[in-house]
């Protein structure tokens, strides 16, 4: 789960991490108040997790009253590559000596957390690792040692950070650190970092992401909710337990196991459609399942034809052909649907299947030409 | 020969008394696999269909001589059961649970490998299988029959697909590794492309993969500098869009990295063949090896 800026700051404050004092705001009132609270100049910022949104308009500093609605008035609502505004983040506007990086990222690839610190903040942190490899700092931690302070002190004399900053900018590699554990992270990174004239150190951004497996021991986390990046399907999904994410095409494909998904998506596209959704059954596809899924599916306007492509292993081919019988009678659906029963069971549900003689499905015996007949239908 | 698992796999599986660790045990021990334990903590003294249930994976060690576990507790409590198997001796650890915390698996996996006392298969994944021999997990083992092909997988029915692509060709397998979708898993492609390297009976190594993290990058890099067999890979996710996490906590692409053509490149670049699709994967392995006689 990826935080908004200011949910990520609001738990940087929880542990300690020094951010500029600010407040969320859903309306064009709360964010005036808000500024007068905080006081001027003060930052308005649009909450969408796009880079790059102050070069879009997104972040305007307001000097009085007036500026501050007029700015709120402007970002609330407005279409950032996409995504609507629906919340902003009042903060105090910050003085900058220094403008730094720093992150722990959860490195899969060395199975273990990668701190990194750059002086060259502020700007695509990618391109710097392109252009100058040597500018960034990193270290891996031990996960059983945890990150200890001589390693903040190694990381901020090795990134070149000003002398007198070295030990606070230590400590607060210790604190992301601490978030990025205690809060189950698998992001947690500051761009920029920054050191204020007065020599404080801040974070001025916050990109935080979250491990979604963990959020039964984080319950004030589970209840975080990023309105603009939410999509209506994936959210009638989530509710019913399924995994469903939302693409543009207009076939719609389900399946049972993550990977077979995948695989078909790769299919239909190689078969010349596209597809409108990955939706994942689950290991153990169930009739109600079914039936949800087919509901979830359908409630996007754009699909033409649906494929099911279902290898059953723990799932069994004959509940899929009951479940699907059952939607069927529920949801009477307008397109037609393409289903391949392979794997456990599968001779018994293509003959329930058969005996249903439901209107507009077609059965295939193989992935492959499953894909060429859903294609075909969706012309 | 096989990997991993066979005849002289004793079995204890944690969380035996739910109704999916019964199922799938009984399904394990249906098929010939040495089934001598279970441990549900409380149940200790009971039976489930005649395998004596124990209150800890010590007391199974100790009394029946397990050496393999099957870890089916639910997510919250499952990096807790693999700690236990580890501390209690088992060898070969298989963790079929779902949705255990990535912190978790972090901190599991390298107690495992400071100790170095057990390997780990998972989690997340459906098991292993090695047909005519053993299956430990949730693979369907009807498809499959005992021949030369290895597999290995991050994914459970993708792994089933390919598997059937293959069988229907009338290829058969030394075993059929599921990996997991996980971002930590236990034991990678290197792990399990080493273990099949050193089997006399495998002699084409089939990797299915999807898209996130880089491990099928780093074993095409170990392929090209330690295996001889010939490789078949496949990659799941070509169309999968950046940020989208693709059921798989794993498999997700982050920026330009994990994506499924970057690694089919990889592959290709050190000579490995990267099928387009599980039907492709059969037709690369009649090429290679041509076609079985049955």
């Amino acid at each position: 789960m990826d935080l908004l800026e200011y949910q990520g700051k609001m738990l940087f404050a929880r542990h300690g991490v020094p951010v500029p004092s600010g407040k969320p705001a859903r309306s064009v009132d709360e964010a005036v108040a808000a500024a007068e609270e905080i006081g001027y100049p003060c930052a308005v910022k649009a909450q969408v997790q796009i880079g790059g949104r102050g070069k879009l308009g997104g972040i305007k500093i307001a000097n009085n009253k007036q500026e501050a609605r007029e700015h709120a008035s402007a970002i609330l609502g407005m279409d950032i590559r996409g995504l609507t505004v629906y919340e902003l983040w009042i903060e105090g506007a910050s003085q900058i000596a220094s403008e730094y990086y720093a992150s722990v990222v959860f490195d899969r690839g060395a199975k273990a957390p990668l701190v990194m610190l750059s002086t060259k903040g502020g700007m695509d942190i990618e391109a710097v690792a392109e252009e100058d490899p040597g500018a960034i700092a990193m270290l891996h931690a031990d996960p059983l040692l945890g990150f200890q302070p001589f390693h903040g002190r190694r990381l901020a004399y090795e990134a070149g950070v000003d002398a007198d900053v070295v030990r606070p900018v230590g400590e607060m590699l210790s604190k992301l650190y601490g978030v990025f554990t205690a809060e189950e992270a698998t992001l947690v990174e500051v761009n920029p970092l920054i050191i204020t004239p007065e020599r404080q150190v801040r974070a001025l951004d916050a990109k935080v992401t979250l491990d979604n497996n963990s959020l039964f021991r984080h319950p004030e986390n589970a209840q975080l909710r990023d309105l603009s990046a939410e999509d209506p399907q994936e959210r009638m999904a989530h509710d019913r337990g399924l995994t469903y994410v939302k693409l543009d095409g207009n076939i719609g494909v389900l399946g049972n196991g993550a990977g077979l998904v995948m695989s078909t998506l790769d299919v239909v596209k190689g078969a010349g459609g596209e597809p409108a959704n990955f939706l994942d059954a689950g290991g153990g596809s169930k009739a109600d399942a079914v039936v949800s899924a087919v509901e979830v599916i359908l409630s996007d306007p754009k699909v033409k034809a649906v494929l099911f492509n279902i290898f059953g292993g723990i799932t069994r081919c004959d509940e899929v052909a009951r479940g699907l019988i059952e939607a069927f009678g529920l949801v009477k659906p307008q397109v037609p649907f393409v289903v391949r029963l392979d794997g456990t069971n599968d001779i018994q549900g293509r003959e329930i299947l058969a005996q249903a003689n439901l209107p507009g499905v077609y059965t295939e015996a193989t992935m492959d030409a499953a894909a060429a007949k859903v294609v075909e239908l969706a012309k | 020969m096989s990997i991993l698992v066979d005849e002289h796999t004793r079995l204890v599986t944690t969380g035996i008394t739910g109704s999916e660790g019964t199922f799938h045990t009984l399904r394990n021990r249906d098929y010939g696999t040495q089934v001598v334990a279970g441990v549900t903590p409380g149940k200790g003294g009971q039976d489930v269909d005649g395998i004596p249930v124990f209150n800890t994976i010590h007391e199974a060690v100790d009394r029946q001589g397990a050496n393999t576990a099957m870890i089916f507790v639910p997510p919250r409590f499952a990096a807790d059961s693999i700690l236990e198997a580890e501390e209690a001796g088992i060898e070969l650890i298989i963790a079929i649970t779902e949705g255990i915390p990535a912190h978790d698996e972090l901190r599991t996996f390298h107690i495992i490998k400071k100790n170095g006392r057990s390997r780990l298969i998972g989690p997340n994944c459906p098991g292993i299988l090695s047909p005519g021999k053993a299956n430990v997990g949730i693979i369907p083992a009807a498809f499959f029959k005992q021949g030369s092909v290895g597999l290995v997988s991050r994914s459970g029915t993708l792994t089933y697909q390919v598997g059937n692509e293959l069988a229907q060709q009338g290829f058969g397998n030394s075993s059929i590794v599921g990996i997991g979708g996980d971002p930590v898993p236990g034991t990678d492609f290197i792990d399990a492309l080493t273990l099949f390297e050193a089997d006399p009976e495998t002699e084409l190594i089939v990797m299915c993969g999807e898209i996130g993290g880089d491990a099928e990058e780093r074993a095409a890099d170990f392929i090209a500098a330690h295996v001889t067999k010939p490789v078949v890979a496949y990659i799941a996710g070509f169309t999968a869009p950046p940020g989208k996490q693709m059921g798989h906590a794993g498999a997700i692409v982050s920026g330009s990295h994990g994506t499924a053509a970057a690694k089919a490149a990889a592959l290709e670049a050190r000579g490995v063949q990267v099928a387009r699709t599980p039907t492709q994967v059969a037709q690369i392995a009649i090429e290679t090896l041509g076609a079985p006689v049955s």
